[in-house]
């Protein structure tokens, strides 16, 4: 007889990912590597790498390996574009057996010589996967022959998914990004309320909704990493006044060397939630010290806190005692949705990311009652577990964990870039409302 | 508009824009899927697993569970001995599968991790299976890792334990839905025949919603039924690309039968399949089935000037392709584009299955259409087909909307993957009935774009 498994067993391996709010002391341990033999929800260096880079639209963003990354990889962002189209298009070396065994920099020249032929573009992201680090090939020395070839930048992106985790993934990409917005030239910072706007990706056009805000406010906004963005649009960053961060997870890294390289200041912001967005379009306009902005943000959080209210409350009044899980990829998303669904009456029982950092965490600690079940890189089991004993009634997740709600009775929203409706900003607050409740509130219930 | 595709055609040889196809590893944990209370293993590092199920998840819309090795740089460098070792130690502790199928990935097979080897020193609890198939990504595509895996169960458990065959049938279903699985079997149990399916994703990737998770559903085929197949008097082999290797492994093991035909897609391939039952089995053709393809000619010939003369496009993985290029043939269209995205020739080791190319070739000669037939294809390639010479509908997985929207053509999703739309993985193409089913989508798909078309006094109620 097989003994029956013990969930103690598995916590005792597991304990120092999982707290639960109010009974531990020690703090939480995260980026770590995941068990061997454990069904994670965790992604690869690649992944990271590609989610980051994808929305740069005129891009050819060609991957050196086989098949499978390419594949997986093809227009899953959900990144909407205002001009090119090039970066919905899935570009492969698609290595075969002879690659492997000689080498891949040929097929890769010769894919990038004959990308170019066809697509008109400014820069090409050259990708490395698994199997390309092990081999050895010399992405840097082939992406610089092209570039000298085609006089574009070809930018090779050291993402092989072994040498870490997701979180690893964003770092290269901010390292691409960094090779390409390196001007010439110095250039002039502006004094005037120009901004760059880092970790919006444009899903659902959730960038287009805050430029909307900004430019009410009199900020334009410089760059957008990486939502909607372009190769003319990164080469002008550094003339930027001010870095904003939203997803910080992804982007930290780009504005802590932006302002060592370039002198450019940073802070976090979040447009997710009426009290964030508000409390971010105040944090913009004070730090310009210019009233004039400041009354014009005013007035605008006024007008849209107004306009929203009677609906948020309708909601609100609907949704008060239901209980939510939160699985999500980055601790900023996590953070912001725990205010989110205070917002709409719903408290937050269990809690957890794919790779939220330290501090990201004491603040999740410091924003959920007592009794939530805090945990980093869950498998499926221990969502289902906590799910189960919490009585939650919703999980916020990603595609993998969608189905898993459903079959345990539980409604789902997806927070994640597969989502079709933005979640940013004031509008963003009502449809999250909308999307929580739609599911929550749905007659298939009374079948199950 | 989403169209990057310029129209003239140049040679390519620096690789693939737009696949039409994906990798190994996707298509064994497919098939593991199919083995009662089985969890599938990734042997390598996590993004590959993680892709894996994501993409499942998006086309059955169901959980999809694996575990992975989890490999780090270290691991890469020393091997991935000791992190399957730990993985197979834990994956029995923690989840309690009764077979555990490991797969390996471009980076495992690189680094040259000697996986049975690796199994053999293993800790594995009394009673559990650990299997393995090899599913190199840069070697075939998802369909030779479906096939690798089949044979990998064979290789591992089919036992030749009685010295007179069983009057009993494997049925290998080829890399298909739970929902055609099902339907395959519905003609078995209705001609009376005996028989082992494997693998058999029906009651796993398509359980019933009963408010309660099961991490191991109902379905799949069993422990017992997989070591059983190599009692059986015959194996079919549905479809030689996913189904041929393993039907040919279990004649070399276990002196089964082999017979290789269609994935019984269209009326030619289902009755083919019937036939071989019939003449394997002493049964006749139940007046169940008989009926139902009564309805489905006279279906045919009620509807056949909608269909007949129409060009069109089909790709996928080839299996399906080459069945439903039959069909398409039967119905008096003109595939005039047939690409499939899996190299020419199957079965990655051993025996050579499957001829896309040629096979799909020859039916078009045969009904005297003129087209372009291509393995190893993208859809890249496809859509600059499509561009020199229109077509009036597309078949193929939910990728080709692109080319349907930039062209303007009517789309038909069939295959693997579908992203973008729910159901189909409940609902049968195969046998009669599916066959059905696919006149009533493609018949719909352009009755509804005629009357989309149609200037107000062209019009028609009655069509």
């Amino acid at each position: 007889m097989q003994k029956p498994i013990l969930w103690e067993d598995i916590i005792l391996d597991r304990a120092a990912s999982i707290a639960t709010k109010g009974k531990q002391k020690n703090k939480i341990r995260c980026d770590t590597d995941s068990v061997a033999g454990a069904v994670s929800q965790r992604a690869c260096v690649y992944c990271g790498a590609r989610v980051v880079l994808n929305p740069v639209t005129d891009a050819i963003h060609l991957v050196h390996g086989p098949i499978g990354c390419a594949s997986y990889t093809w227009d899953i962002r959900g990144s909407l574009s205002s001009g090119a189209e090039l970066y919905r298009n899935s570009f492969s070396t698609d290595l075969k057996e002879q690659d492997v065994i000689f080498g891949g920099e040929k097929r890769l020249a010769r894919a990038i010589d004959e990308l170019v032929k066809k697509h008109p573009a400014k820069v090409v992201f050259v990708y490395s996967t698994c199997i390309v680090g092990v081999i050895g090939d010399d992405l840097e020395a082939v992406c610089k022959a092209a570039a000298s070839r085609h006089n574009i930048e070809v930018i090779p992106v050291q993402s092989s998914g072994f040498i870490g985790n997701k979180a690893a993934g964003y770092r290269a990409a901010c390292d691409a990004l960094l090779r390409l917005i390196k001007p010439n030239k110095p250039m002039k910072r502006t004094k005037k309320p120009v901004i760059n706007y880092l970790g919006d990706f444009n899903l659902a056009g959730e960038l287009w909704i805050i430029e909307d805000y900004l430019k009410q406010m009199g900020v334009t906004v410089n760059v957008a990493f990486t939502g909607d963005s372009s190769y003319q649009r990164l080469k002008k960053t550094t003339s930027a006044a001010l870095n904003i961060i939203q997803c910080a997870g992804s982007m930290m890294y780009l504005a802590q060397q932006l302002k060592e390289q370039y002198g450019i200041p940073y802070f976090n912001v979040s447009f997710l939630g009426l009290q964030d967005t508000s409390d971010s379009l105040r944090k913009i306009a004070a730090y310009f010290q210019d009233e004039q902005m400041q009354a014009r943000a005013e007035a605008l959080i006024k007008r849209e806190t107004e306009r929203i209210m009677p609906e948020l409350a309708w909601y609100r009044e609907k949704l008060k005692g239901k209980k939510a899980a939160i699985y999500v990829g980055g601790g900023f998303k996590a953070i912001s949705l725990i205010k989110q669904f205070k917002e709409i009456g719903i408290d937050v029982v269990m809690i957890g990311t794919q790779t939220g950092r330290r501090e990201e965490y004491e603040t999740i600690n410091e924003l959920v009652n007592e009794g939530t079940v805090i945990l980093d890189d869950a498998s499926p089991s221990e969502l289902e577990k906590f799910m189960t004993e919490k009585g939650t009634h919703l999980l916020v997740g990603g595609v993998k964990e969608r189905p898993l709600a459903y079959k345990l009775g539980i409604a789902f929203i997806d927070h994640s870039h597969d989502r079709k409706h933005p979640l940013s900003g004031f509008v963003g607050a009502v449809n999250l409302a909308k999307e929580v409740y739609a599911t929550l509130c749905s007659p298939v219930w009374n079948y199950l | 508009m989403l169209d990057c595709t310029p129209k003239e055609i140049k040679e390519r040889t620096g690789g693939v824009i737009n696949p039409a196809k994906t990798c190994q590893p996707i298509g064994a944990m497919y098939a593991a899927l199919g083995i009662h209370r089985c969890l599938p293993h990734s042997h390598g590092s996590q993004g590959c697993c993680s892709y894996h199920r994501m993409h499942l998840s998006r086309h059955f819309r169901d959980p999809i569970m694996a575990s992975s090795s989890s490999f780090t740089e270290g691991s890469s460098v020393f091997g991935g001995g000791a992190n399957l070792k730990t993985a197979i130690k834990n994956v029995f502790a923690i989840y309690n599968p009764d077979v555990m199928a490991v797969h390996t990935t471009c980076l495992s097979e690189t680094i040259g991790d000697d996986l049975p080897t690796i199994i053999k020193g293993a800790e594995i609890p009394e009673g559990k299976v650990v299997i393995h198939a090899n599913t190199p990504s840069y070697q075939g595509s998802h369909i030779t890792g479906f096939s690798n895996m089949v044979k990998g169960m064979v290789n591992y458990l089919s036992t030749a334990s009685l010295e007179t065959k069983k009057e009993q049938v494997n049925i290998i279903p080829g890399f298909v839905n739970p929902g055609d699985m099902r339907e395959i079997k519905r003609i078995l149990k209705v001609m009376g025949i005996k028989f082992i399916m494997f693998p058999d994703t029906s009651g796993v990737v398509d359980s019933p919603m009963t408010g309660k998770y099961e991490m191991f559903p109902k379905g799949g085929t069993t422990l017992a039924e997989l070591r059983d197949t190599g009692n059986s008097k015959v194996t079919i082999a549905l479809g030689s690309y996913a189904s041929g290797d393993a039907a040919y492994q279990l004649e070399r093991k276990c002196q089964v039968q082999p017979l290789i035909i269609k994935t019984p897609i269209g009326i030619k391939a289902s009755d083919e399949f019937l036939m071989a039952l019939m003449n394997k089995f002493t049964v006749d053709i139940p007046p169940e089935l008989a009926e139902e393809r009564g309805q489905l000619v006279d279906i045919m010939t009620d509807t056949h000037f909608h269909f007949h003369g129409k060009k069109v496009a089909i790709f996928g993985d080839p299996d399906i392709v080459i069945a439903m290029t039959e069909f398409l043939l039967s119905l008096g269209m003109k595939p005039i584009h047939v690409l499939t995205g899996t190299p020419a020739t199957g079965g990655a080791i051993g025996h050579t299955v499957g001829n896309f190319e040629q096979e799909v070739g020859e039916m078009l000669k045969q009904a005297g259409v003129a087209g372009r037939v291509k393995a190893a294809g993208d859809l890249f390639e496809l859509h600059q087909w499509i561009k020199n010479e229109p077509v009036d509908l597309l078949i193929g997985n939910t990728y080709g909307k692109y080319i349907a929207k930039a062209e303007d053509i009517p789309f038909v999703r069939l295959g693997f993957p579908i992203l973008d739309r729910s159901v189909h993985s409940y609902l049968p193409v195969v046998g009669y009935k599916g066959a059905m089913r696919l006149l009533e989508m493609i018949s719909n798909a352009l009755l509804d774009r005629a009357d989309r078309d149609a200037k107000d006094q062209d019009f028609e109620l009655v069509m």
